[in-house]
């Protein structure tokens, strides 16, 4: 039994938004991981990931998205999550998450705190 | 009381079935959606536990979910993931702190524990030479 992460991108002007869909475990953050490094090869310092298609995380696959943030804050970039399941919201914020990285209901707000402090 | 028994083996997303069975049993007891979905990811949590740090010879973890009080009037969902591994002591487990972990090279895992407690009610853990056993219970 295996459930795949699918990720799609929208690059945008200061801001790459990634959307995923599916199961965010070990293979998923790895995922997550390998298109975030990408983007910031791109030359992306602010990064969305969009979680509306996501229902169910596990820890193995936040530590992931604890090493993207790790290097967002190398690179004086900007890691933030929009559109999170009341759980994993909760969860984000048992580990402290909304410390290091934005978390916002939906999109639009996500997109406007980013233009609004480009 | 209503209790559904579950083996399952180690296998990668094995986690899955048991946070759907916990679904299964939190809808028919009609707890609320959110409630359920924090007890499926500390179901989540309790087994990815066993599956990395058990190191039990059988590779099998096995679930109890148990409905508290009466049929006609449930209180909550007690959820029993016992290993038969090496054991560990609970209490030293160091709590992690998210500011140590964006340290360079210092490992970004250790959340499990953290995560039960904080999305059930009530955790108890009892370990040993025979395994560990999680008890977690979650109200209506």
């Amino acid at each position: 039994m295996s459930e795949s992460l699918k990720l799609n991108v929208d690059r945008r002007d200061g801001l790459a938004i990634v959307y995923t869909d599916g199961y965010i475990n070990n293979q998923g953050g790895e995922e997550i991981a390998k298109v975030a490094y990408g983007l910031i090869d791109e030359g992306h310092k602010n990064l969305l990931l969009n979680l509306q298609g996501t229902k169910i995380v596990n820890s193995i696959g936040i530590s992931i998205l604890i090493e993207i943030i790790e290097k967002m804050i190398e690179i004086e970039g900007t890691l933030a999550f929009c559109c999170l399941t009341p759980t994993i919201d909760k969860t984000f914020h048992i580990m402290g998450l909304a410390q290091y990285a934005g978390i916002y209901a939906d999109e639009p707000t996500a997109i406007s705190e980013f233009t609004g402090s480009a | 009381m209503q209790e559904i028994t579950l083996t399952l083996p180690m296998l990668p997303d094995m986690e899955l079935t048991a946070s759907k069975t916990a679904c299964a049993v939190g809808e028919h007891i009609r707890m609320s959606v959110d409630k359920i979905d924090e007890m499926r990811m500390a179901v989540v949590e309790a087994c990815i536990n066993a599956f990395e740090h058990s190191d039990a010879q059988a590779q099998k973890v096995e679930l109890t979910f148990a409905v508290m009080g009466q049929d006609d009037d449930p209180k909550g969902l007690q959820i029993t993931i016992r290993d038969r591994g090496i054991g560990f002591a609970p209490d030293t487990v160091e709590e992690p702190v998210l500011k140590t972990k964006l340290s360079p090279g210092i490992s970004k895992r250790g959340w499990g524990l953290k995560i039960i407690h904080g999305l059930m009610d009530e955790v108890d853990i009892q370990s040993g030479r025979e395994g560990t056993t999680v008890v977690m219970r979650k109200l209506r």
